[in-house]
């Protein structure tokens, strides 16, 4: 699931960016110039009915199957509801206060919060100087980004599995390996013990998310123009004060980017925690997806997982907000324009 | 004429390629060289540990954790080959992926086409229905989404219950994606076609498909890993000879977890197709994620 916002957020900021960019210009088409108005000739209708047959199938799978379904949500989470029968047994917000009152739902959150955190202060400046590395000349780095794009590719279940085999407790690799050199992991594996359980999976989504990191920074250092550079060389910049003052303050907007990225995933993380964990040893790695799907499907509490998925929409939505409004507020156009826009 | 007015079109999303360089300047020295190599390490250790397990006993696993094979075992990868469930799970995760990509390509361009091209009513608010669709996760969603396709469409277990509702979460996407590549086709070029008697559609399919090809190659690649990938939909909707290769690697993980040979195994060979399809078309994706990050 996480693997897939990444993307598509990328492109939504940009893509806003861009609508509001060209239609203050130019309204009628953002491609500009003289053709919409040879189109007023022609009957306005024709167009209309042609525009919707193209948008027609697009729209109809979108609303079946993502907005009915969140209303849906919605409605069910006002009910007592158990997956057959009517909906009749109307609670109102009761549903919400017995999930926000609710222990495990506190703890599944409160571990997404630490994911969210935990992730962006590990692999920001891990990501950062493994990207700042690779974009020197060396030998082999092609072959090395293709390497540390790798463990993105692969899905979350796979990575899951393969660490679940390689942190079994005794015989596992990890704890052979710690055997070696004089060191015991704990009795229970690491996943195995609420101390550590969580802090391990942070290590795995790490080691898969690490190399997104890598790749969506260097695409950015791509953007930072070699004159800067080389101007602060001629200037006698040390390598590391040319990244510190130029490199990486250029590369803010791609930083932000990720992080919100980053941060939208972490709240969603289910496949992962599911195949190490379950979201045990005593609900120590829950998190709010792990929590409405076992309400959802081994319960069939159905109003109390709705429930649940509005309040994590409700905070991914707040999230984003203050997100848009206080950092990435910098990369909208209006409020600073940036370098690489004068370029276009 | 026309080959170069091509390369400017899809060369419009991607920002200033022109300054495509490298290196700062600097050589790399020891200490890049360094990390480097435990970056190779710590990335490939794992995987290649699963791949090589997969050649060994269990006994072996077990003595020795870290050694190479001795002597090397087929007998894992055999099993896994010869089993019919594999190859049940590799077709349904083919299908569903093939069936979701094809949904999302086709009926995204179709979109994109007039929210990017045409001028008319309540265009940039049907459009903004797609880009707030993006901050729905499917996650929120997936409650009552099992509902309406196991009881309301009776879609439950079936290649397009898993297909249509992916499709629809990766559309809002992919027209946001596409949209900038078809308004960046010249308005000359659609004056010529419709000189030459194309119309709206003719020049939809002679003109704006052949030109969207690179943003077609990103949506669609991005749509079928992650369709290739996807556990939580098919974990809630599909079961018995209707899984797909996440759900079998999950199950077999945890039926046979002693047995982690046989679960190496079975997991590089889920992975590999996945894999050599993302990396060759790796490029493509890192200049689309670029294109879109640079905005």
């Amino acid at each position: 699931m996480a693997d897939k916002s990444p993307a598509s957020l990328d492109a939504t900021l940009s893509a806003t960016n861009r609508t509001t960019h060209t239609s203050a210009g130019d309204l009628a088409s953002p491609a500009g110039g003289a053709g919409p108005d040879r189109r007023k000739t022609k009957p306005n209708y024709r167009l209309g009915v042609q525009a919707a047959a193209f948008i027609a199938p697009a729209l109809i799978l979108f609303l079946l199957f993502v907005v009915w379904p969140m209303i849906r949500a919605v409605q069910f989470s006002l009910y007592k509801w158990k997956g057959f029968g009517p909906l009749v047994d109307f609670v109102g917000l009761k549903n919400y206060v017995s999930v926000l009152t609710n222990d495990v739902f506190t703890g599944a959150l409160v571990h997404n919060l630490i994911i969210v955190v935990a992730s962006i202060l590990i692999q920001l400046p891990l990501g950062l100087l493994i990207a700042l590395l690779l974009n020197r000349k060396m030998w082999g780095r092609g072959a090395l980004r293709t390497i540390v794009f790798v463990p993105y590719v692969l899905a979350e279940v796979i990575v899951a599995v393969v660490w679940f085999q390689l942190l079994q407790p005794k015989y596992g690799a990890i704890d052979t390996m710690l055997n070696a050199i004089g060191l015991s992991g704990p009795a229970q594996g690491f996943l195995g013990t609420p101390k550590y359980a969580l802090a391990t999976v942070m290590v795995v989504l790490t080691w898969k998310y690490l190399g997104f990191a890598v790749i969506l920074f260097l695409a950015g250092l791509q953007g930072v123009p070699e004159e800067l550079t080389e101007a602060a060389q001629i200037d006698g910049a040390s390598w590391w004060q040319t990244q510190r003052k130029i490199t990486v303050p250029l590369l803010g907007p791609t930083l932000r980017t990720w992080a919100f990225l980053s941060m939208v995933g972490s709240l969603q993380l289910f496949d992962m925690v599911w195949i190490l964990t379950k979201g045990g040893p005593a609900n120590a790695t829950t998190t709010m997806v792990t929590f409405l799907i076992t309400e959802g499907t081994k319960r069939s509490n159905f109003g109390i997982a709705s429930a649940a998925s509005v309040i994590l929409f409700i905070i991914a939505l707040i999230f984003a907000l203050l997100y848009q409004r206080f950092v990435m507020r910098r990369d909208n156009p209006d409020y600073e324009p940036r370098k690489k826009r004068s370029k276009r | 004429m026309s080959a170069a007015t091509a390369d400017h079109v899809t060369a419009v999303p991607k920002t200033p390629r022109g300054h495509r360089k490298s290196a700062n300047g600097h050589k790399a020295g020891p200490l890049t060289y360094f990390m480097a190599i435990l970056l190779v390490c710590v990335t490939l250790g794992p995987v290649s540990f699963a791949v090589l397990g997969g050649f060994r006993t269990n006994a072996q696993l077990a003595e020795t954790p870290a050694g190479l094979p001795d002597p090397w075992v087929f007998d894992n990868y055999r099993r896994v080959i010869t089993s019919s469930s594999f190859w049940q799970y590799a077709l349904n995760s083919t299908v569903i992926a093939v069936l979701t990509t094809l949904m999302v390509v086709v009926f995204g361009m179709m979109a994109a086409y007039p929210l990017a091209r045409f001028s008319f009513k309540h265009r940039e608010k049907i459009y903004m229905i797609f880009v707030a669709g993006m901050l729905f996760p499917a996650t929120v969603a997936i409650i009552p989404l099992f509902i309406l396709i196991n009881k309301d469409l009776s879609m439950g277990n079936t290649w397009w219950g898993v297909a249509l509702p992916q499709a629809a979460f990766q559309l809002p996407m992919t027209i946001v994606i596409l949209r900038p590549f078809l308004q960046a086709i010249p308005n000359e070029i659609e004056e010529a076609a419709t000189l030459d008697g194309a119309g709206r559609v003719g020049f939809f399919a002679r003109i704006v498909l052949p030109l969207s090809g690179p943003g077609m190659v990103t949506t669609g690649v991005l749509a079928f890993v992650a369709s290739w990938n996807a556990y939580l939909l098919p974990l809630l909707l599909l079961s018995g000879d209707k899984k797909t290769l996440p759900l079998g690697v999950a199950d077999f993980s945890s039926q046979y977890s002693s047995d982690t040979a046989g679960v190496f195994a079975f997991t590089t060979l889920s992975m590999i197709p996945a894999l050599i399809f993302f990396l060759t078309m790796q490029n493509k994706i890192v200049n689309g994620l670029q294109g879109a990050v640079k905005g």
